[in-house]
This record gives C-alpha cells, sequence and structure tokens, in this order.
C-alpha cells in the first residue's frame, strides 16, 4: 500500500506508520534495525530496491531522505509503503527549504525504538561521515567511495576522518577476493614475500585488497593498472613459486597452485543489495576495515 | 614426516582474523560422491543445496561431484538430472556462470554396489579429479540409499582402497562418509550398523544427519537459552510446569509404506528429531560450543531421561482412518497402498519423559507426533507455573492460561511469549496475549536451507550439529522399551484424519490434569 502525503510532519507519519500496522497485525514487530538512506531522486529508485530486497533477510523499517533544494519555504513531503512484498516499511522523505539541513530532525521521531539505526548514503560522499545529523543517529555509516570522482582520493579523505562504525561498500565488495584468498592460504602455502593487485583504474576495492594482504602478510603489495572489469587478478609471490587468482571476465575466477591443477570457481560481482545485506548482518565496528582503510591512505601518503 | 592437519593450517593463516567476521569459513578443495542420486532426498535438498552454497561463494575452487547410480547415464545425463533439480529446487537466483563451474566438475559413475569393478572406477574417477581439478584427495561420501545398503557400500569403499587416504603434497586428506536416518531401528541394530561403519570410517569422519539441528530456529535455541540473562534463570522445576515437543505433519505416509510399515512414528521421528529438540531444551549450559562440550550435555542429559512407570498410562498411540484433512477426503492408513490390513505400525505417537536431575525433577516433557493432523508444526513449549497468588477476583483471570514460551521451528519459525495482560475497558479481565517474534516467510527465504548448512559443515568437518553414536544409542535406549510394550499390545487405536490424535492422547494429558496445545 502506499500513502501519499504533501506537506506534512514527522507526527503526521508516525501515526500514518502505527495506524498501518494496527491494521495489517503489526508488521513492525519483526523489524530488525533502522535504515536511512541519504540520496538524491536520481538514486532514489534503485537504493530503495535494494534496500527492500536485503530487507529480505534483514526486515527494516527503510527511511529514504531526498533533500531537495536549501532554498526557498520548507516543506515535507511523504510517500509510505507498507506491505508490499517486502517485510518492515518504507518511507521517502521530500525535504525542501530550510528543513533539508535538518533532516534529522524528521528523522529521529521516525526511528522504531530500541532497534539499531545504520544510515547508507548510496551517492555523495559527506566529508565526515560521523559528524553529519543523520550520522550521529547511527551506529552504523555506509558510504561508497566509488560513486565518487576520484574514489582512492575519497578514501584517503575517509581515513581521516573514520570513526568507528564507519564502513564503505568498496571494502565490502572486495569480501569474496577476501575470502577465495584466505580459502587458499588455509591450504598452507609458503612464506609470501609480496604480490600484486590487478584492477580497473579506479577501483578502491582493489586499493584496499591490496593494503589489506599487505598489512596481513607483511609484504609489499604492488597495485597494477588492467582493463578491468574489477579486480582481474591477484599474485602472491611466494618461497615455492606464484599463487594468482585470475578473473579476466568478471564472473569465472582460476585459482593457480605451484605444483598443482588450476581450479575454477565462479566469482561474481555483486548486486547492491547483496553488499547492504553483507553490511547489515553485523552491525559493530568493523576494525579490520578501519585498520586497512588507515593502511592504505598511509601507503598512498608515501608514495607522493 | 608429521602431516600438518587442516585446524593447525588454518590457525597459522595470517589472512585470518578473528574479529574479521565478513570472511567466511570455506571448505577446503574436495569431491562429494553422493549415492542415490535418482532418489528424492538427493533431487530435492542434497544436490539443489549444493548449487545454493556455490552460488553464495562457499565452495571450494575445484569442487567436484561424483554420482553414482545403476541408471545407464552418461556424465551429460547425470549434469541434466543436477541442473534440473536445481532448477526446480534451489532457493537462490539461477546464474548461469556459477552453474557451469559446478557443471563442469560433475562426473558420473554407473554400477551396482555388488560390482566391485564399478567402485574400481570410482576410485579412477576421483584420481582423476585430484589430477586435473585438484580436489587434493578429500572426499566426502553421501550414502543418500536405503541403510540396508550401507553395508555394502561401506564394505566397498574399504575395498577399493578408497576410505583409507594416502598423503598428498605433504598432507593427509580426509575421507567423510554421511548418512541419513534412520541410524538403526532399534539399539541392536544402530550398534550393528555402527560396527559397520566403525571398521571402515573413523568415528570423527561419520557424519549422521539430522537435519532438525541444521534448522536456524534450533541453533536458535541454543542462542534464546544461552544468550540471555532473561530465559535461564526461570529454566526449571521452579518455574516451569511442563514442557510440550510436537511435531505435527497433515500428510499421510504417500508412497513410503515400504519404509514405513514396521517402523512407526516413534521410531521415524521421536527417535532422532524430538528427542535431540528434548536434550537441546533440557540440557546444562556447555563450556563452549565446541562439539564435544555440547555432545557432553546432550549425552547427559539424554541418560537422564526416566520413562514412566506404567507405559500403558504414559504413552499413547493411534493410526489414521479415513477422515477429512484440510477439506479433503482421504484414505484410512490400513487402507494405503502396501500397507497390510493387520498392520499394528503407529502414526501417532505420544509419550510423557521425566528427567532424573535437580533442574527438571517433576517437570514432565511430553512429546509427541503423528501423520494426517490438522496442520504442519513443529514447535517446543515451555509451559511456565501459574502464578503462585493471583490478587484478582477469580472471575477477572477465568481466561487466564499459563505463560508460556513457545519456539517454532516449523513452519513460521520464530518465538512467542504468551502471557496475561489485561482487556481494555473498566473492569480488571486478564486474558493471554501473545507477544511474537517472528523470522517471516521472507526472511527464511534468505537464510540458508537446512542442507546447506549441513553439507558445508561436512566438507568444512565441523561437527557440533551432528549427533554421534552414543546419543543414537542413548535415544533407543529410552525407545526400545516402549516400542517392546507396544508391541505387545496389538492394535493402535484409530483417530480420523484430520483430528488432533487418539483419545488415548488426550487422557494420557488429562491424567496430570493438562492439556495438549492445539495443533
Ligand atoms: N526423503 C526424505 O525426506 C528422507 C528423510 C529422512 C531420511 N531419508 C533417508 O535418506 C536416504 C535417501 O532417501 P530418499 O527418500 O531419497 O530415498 P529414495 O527416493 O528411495 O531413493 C533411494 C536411492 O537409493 C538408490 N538405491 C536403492 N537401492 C539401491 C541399490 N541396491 N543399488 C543402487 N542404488 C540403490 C536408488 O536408486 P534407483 O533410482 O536406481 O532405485 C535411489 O537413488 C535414505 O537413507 C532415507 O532413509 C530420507
Amino acid at each position: 500500500m502506499i500513502e501519499d502525503l504533501t506537506d506534512t510532519t514527522a507526527g503526521e507519519i508516525r501515526a500514518r506508520l502505527a495506524r498501518a500496522r494496527d491494521q495489517q497485525g503489526g508488521p513492525t514487530t519483526g523489524v530488525v534495525l533502522n535504515l536511512i538512506i541519504m540520496t538524491d531522486e536520481s538514486r532514489q529508485h534503485d537504493a530503495v530496491r535494494a534496500a527492500s530486497q536485503a530487507g529480505r533477510a534483514h526486515p527494516s523499517r527503510v527511511l529514504g531522505v531526498i533533500t531537495r533544494d536549501a532554498g526557498g519555504d520548507s516543506r515535507l513531503d511523504a510517500e509510505i509503503r507498507t506491505g508490499d512484498g517486502a517485510p518492515g516499511q518504507t518511507v521517502l522523505l521530500r525535504l525542501h527549504g530550510l528543513m533539508s539541513l535538518h533532516a534529522d530532525s524528521v528523522v529521529a521521531p521516525l526511528l522504531v525504538p530500541d532497534t539499531p539505526v545504520v544510515t547508507w548514503w548510496p551517492g555523495t560522499v559527506p566529508p565526515v561521515p560521523s559528524a553529519e545529523p543523520v550520522g550521529a543517529l547511527a551506529q552504523r555509516r555506509i558510504t561508497d567511495a566509488v560513486s565518487a570522482g576520484t574514489p582512492a582520493e575519497t578514501l584517503v579523505a575517509l581515513a581521516a576522518a573514520y570513526k568507528p562504525g564507519d564502513t564503505d561498500f568498496s571494502w565490502t565488495r572486495a569480501t569474496p577476493w577476501r575470502s577465495l584468498l584466505a580459502a587458499t592460504l588455509d591450504g598452507g602455502v609458503g612464506t609470501v614475500t609480496g604480490g600484486v593487485v590487478a584492477a580497473e583504474e579506479h577501483n578502491p576495492s582493489a586499493d584496499l585488497l591490496a593494503a589489506w594482504l599487505g598489512r596481513r602478510l607483511g609484504a609489499p603489495f604492488r597495485r597494477d593498472v588492467s582493463g578491468g572489469p574489477g579486480i582481474t587478478s591477484v599474485t602472491l609471490l611466494t618461497e615455492d613459486g606464484e599463487v594468482t587468482i585470475s578473473r579476466p571476465d568478471g564472473r569465472n575466477a582460476t585459482l593457480s597452485l605451484p605444483g598443482q591443477p588450476d581450479r575454477h570457481v565462479a566469482l561474481h560481482r555483486r548486486e547492491t543489495a547483496d553488499l547492504l545485506a553483507e553490511e547489515l548482518r553485523a552491525l559493530y565496528p568493523d576494525e579490520v576495515y578501519g585498520e586497512t582503510l588507515a593502511a592504505m591512505a598511509a601507503s598512498r601518503t608515501e608514495r607522493r | 614426516m608429521t602431516v600438518p592437519t587442516e585446524a593447525a593450517l588454518i590457525a597459522a593463516n595470517p589472512l585470518r582474523d578473528p574479529r574479521d567476521r565478513r570472511i567466511p569459513r570455506l571448505a577446503g578443495p574436495c569431491a562429494v560422491v553422493m549415492f542415490g542420486v535418482t532418489g528424492d532426498l538427493a533431487r530435492k535438498k542434497l544436490l539443489p543445496a549444493l548449487y545454493d552454497l556455490a552460488n553464495r561463494g562457499l565452495l571450494p575452487p575445484g569442487f567436484s561431484l561424483v554420482g553414482f547410480a545403476r541408471r545407464d547415464w552418461t556424465d551429460e545425463d547425470f549434469d541434466r538430472q543436477v541442473y534440473d533439480a536445481v532448477r526446480a529446487h534451489a532457493r537462490t537466483p539461477f546464474r548461469d556462470a556459477v552453474w557451469r563451474q559446478l557443471s563442469e566438475g560433475i562426473r558420473f559413475v554407473r554400477g551396482e554396489f555388488a560390482e566391485d569393478e564399478a567402485f574400481d572406477n570410482l576410485a579412477a574417477t576421483l584420481a582423476k579429479l585430484d589430477r586435473e581439478r585438484g580436489t587434493g584427495g578429500n572426499y566426502a561420501f553421501y550414502l543418500s540409499v536405503p541403510p540396508r545398503a550401507f553395508p555394502e557400500v561401506v564394505g566397498q569403499l574399504k575395498r577399493s582402497g578408497l576410505s583409507t587416504p594416502q598423503p598428498e603434497h605433504g598432507r593427509m586428506p580426509w575421507r567423510r562418509v554421511v548418512i541419513e536416518k534412520p541410524f538403526g531401528h532399534d539399539l541392536a541394530s544402530a550398534r550393528e550398523l555402527n560396527r559397520t561403519l566403525d571398521s571402515v570410517f573413523p568415528a570423527s569422519a561419520v557424519f549422521r544427519i539430522d537435519h532438525y539441528l541444521g534448522k536456524e530456529t534450533v541453533q536458535n535455541l541454543l542462542a534464546l537459552r544461552f544468550a540471555n540473562e532473561l530465559f535461564e534463570p526461570i529454566w526449571n522445576r521452579g518455574y516451569v510446569d511442563h514442557v510440550q515437543i510436537t511435531m505435527a505433519e497433515d500428510i499421510g505416509i504417500g508412497g513410503r509404506a515400504g519404509y514405513y510399515d514396521g517402523i512407526g512414528a516413534a521410531r521415524d521421528v521421536i527417535q532422532n528429531h524430538l528427542l535431540q529438540l528434548l536434550a537441546l531444551t533440557a540440557m546444562e549450559e556447555p563450556v563452549s560450543f565446541a562439539a564435544e562440550s555440547l555432545r557432553a550435555e546432550k549425552q547427559k542429559v539424554l541418560s537422564a531421561v526416566k520413562l514412566p512407570d506404567n507405559l500403558a498410562l504414559g504413552t499413547a498411540r493411534g493410526q489414521y482412518s479415513a477422515g477429512w484433512q484440510g477439506g479433503i477426503e482421504v484414505i484410512g492408513f490400513l487402507e494405503e497402498d502396501g500397507i497390510p490390513a493387520s498392520s499394528t505400525t503407529e502414526t501417532y505417537a505420544a509419550v510423557r519423559l521425566d528427567i532424573d536431575t535437580r533442574r527438571w525433577a517433576g517437570v514432565p516433557f511430553y512429546l509427541r507426533t503423528g501423520k494426517r493432523l490438522p496442520t504442519r508444526m513443529t514447535e517446543i513449549a515451555v509451559m511456565f507455573q501459574r502464578a503462585p497468588h493471583l490478587p484478582f477476583a477469580a472471575t477477572d483471570t477465568q481466561e487466564l492460561g499459563q505463560n508460556a514460551l513457545v519456539i517454532r521451528v516449523q513452519p513460521d519459525e520464530g518465538v512467542t511469549l504468551r502471557f496475561g495482560s489485561k482487556v481494555p475497558g473498566s473492569a480488571m479481565e486478564v486474558r493471554d496475549v501473545n507477544m511474537d517474534f517472528a523470522y517471516g516467510e521472507s526472511f527464511t527465504e534468505a537464510s540458508p536451507e537446512a542442507y546447506e548448512r549441513l553439507l558445508l559443515d561436512v566438507l568444512i568437518g565441523d561437527p557440533p550439529l551432528f549427533p554421534r553414536q552414543e546419543e543414537v544409542e542413548l535415544s533407543w535406549q529410552i525407545l526400545d522399551p516402549i516400542e517392546n510394550f507396544w508391541a505387545s499390545q496389538g492394535k493402535p487405536e484409530q483417530y480420523p484424519a484430520g483430528s488432533a490424535g487418539p483419545p488415548g492422547a488426550d487422557e494420557l494429558m488429562a491424567r496430570d490434569g493438562r492439556a495438549w496445545r492445539r495443533i
């Protein structure tokens, strides 16, 4: 069901949500988190869809906040969606005028109490996520450096601004690679003396992956530029020879170990909904991300 | 030369960090050999679960699947069979790239279990996979075949050398065998089965599947009890009146007459699923969730189970007769195809069990299961004592029942807390209300299916969710006297299909001044 409210207030929206819950026999009872999406009109549709898909694993109250021009009169328009196939509820909030600078005042009363808050910026990365009013409400703040023109620079800035609870989709995108690499090392390869991560030029996930490998393995990792798509290969130089995972097509990877037959495995790039679902699985600070981000920023500063 | 164990290698892996919760455990290189690939279980559950695991990125590079059956199939025919099963029953979206990777590692070996040559072929196929796909000599043998075939299959695995790994690349590969219930039909046959397995595989290499233990809600029971401060303090005779554990099915025996006749509801369900649920509900807190600690507690509580002194009063059994189930007219058990009219096999069983421990003395556990009951549902209901004193007029609390904590295992997984609340209005009137935690239909869609979890655990070699022989034997020790008693009692009571069970089951509860929860 979709309800449109023009020139409304947070109080009115709250009342409507409560009424929808009563009429439908309590769809908020299963809500496990509040997800605030800070977006513009152009990304709104995809972001909300990804959120409701992720909501299948993590039933959420989704608050999509679209800020319009800060000039002109303040006005709040809302679109309430309940019970459309996915658990939880979605409210799209359009903030006009000065109100758009005070999104937290609209959002705070709409949060389900006793339930964690996550803020996600699918587009423009704020300079200091935790210092944003809607960022301060959340214990988890998700940015996406890829949406910036110079993702690596953006990550360096995020490193300087880092507060526990921050995370970035470029890190999430690296998880399947990291899992495969960790599983490969479970099998015991010789000591790693260095390596290479190859990916298309603007690929912050590759930068983070190289930083992570370098840090964990205590060896230098180079970042090479390839034609993509995404990350195309990771090579570990070991005392026994080269260990390589290559994925030229963005879908299928080949793992080569010295003296062993090549092994194949699917390694596909994931949809936004899957990335979001991974982020929502654990809401405590991702310290490993924090450390990797710092290491990545430090190595870039060194190189200059 | 010492051969490093898998666990030691993983502990030494610099890329693993306990704080890094994003990285799942993946199985190492391996192959699964499946016997009984044409069966129901393989098509509906096992093959789709393997695809889902691949799709979630949890299967290792080079993973291979070998099917063994007596059909005249080629690799391609078997590949087609797996494809159809995946398309029909997988829970995750179909991705061509994932399927192609999986498909590349699919092989088929034709043969009868009695044919030495077939198993030599199997060994050769696996050796070739090791060379070509790097499966590393690690094989899991999934015996999705009738238990009577186990001795022959296991014997062949031994004869062909497949059950005994040889060191490779300085590593000792693993060999594991997975079996499905029933684990025997009484204590003696369970021991016999175990001797068969034991003569070929070490106890740690035998994985017994009780798919209930792979269900999220069952694992959630451990979280509910031991991660909270709220429930454990009242989880004892001081507050609990009794516990009801129910597994109700709405279906009849379907095409399983051959298996079911002579086995019956108690052996089929109580011996494994319900006694496992009882153990998890009643056990003391394990010192850790490591397999040994968990089993130690389950075994302790199973060994403390006491049967009713008078089995005639403390048990009930029934057979469904013709009737209406969910608006459909259905035939009775004795009219089912393949069931002799003289069959005394029960399709409904209920039993009262007590647990002789300080925690549970005097708190009965009532277990029941049956076919052709009104709905399909499995639940554990912890029923609390009534408040010792009610400062209300008797009429105010007429509709107040017992507080209950209900763990809904299936369908509609979740937890319900039932307690009294004031009915709005000027009068003080107290009535039961529910506080509900539901995983929700959609949630369960995204969460892994029990078989996915269990298959992955087999490949990783993680045993906590698999019952071991000791537990199986303890369960038969509980059930055998009941079965022996029933065997001397002639025909079970009849209950119309679609009803909640035989009158004897209600009388059993009534004698204790209690009643079953509605099914
Ligand atoms: N289905 C369930 O829900 C369920 C539940 C619990 C436990 N189980 C257990 O799971 C296992 C498989 O169950 P299922 O329902 O899949 O059984 P099923 O449908 O009867 O399938 C049995 C399989 O075993 C094969 N088989 C039987 N005898 C054989 C022989 N002598 N030589 C070669 N192959 C033989 C059959 O092959 P053919 O096609 O060539 O006959 C078929 O693939 C059994 O141990 C059963 O007790 C099943």
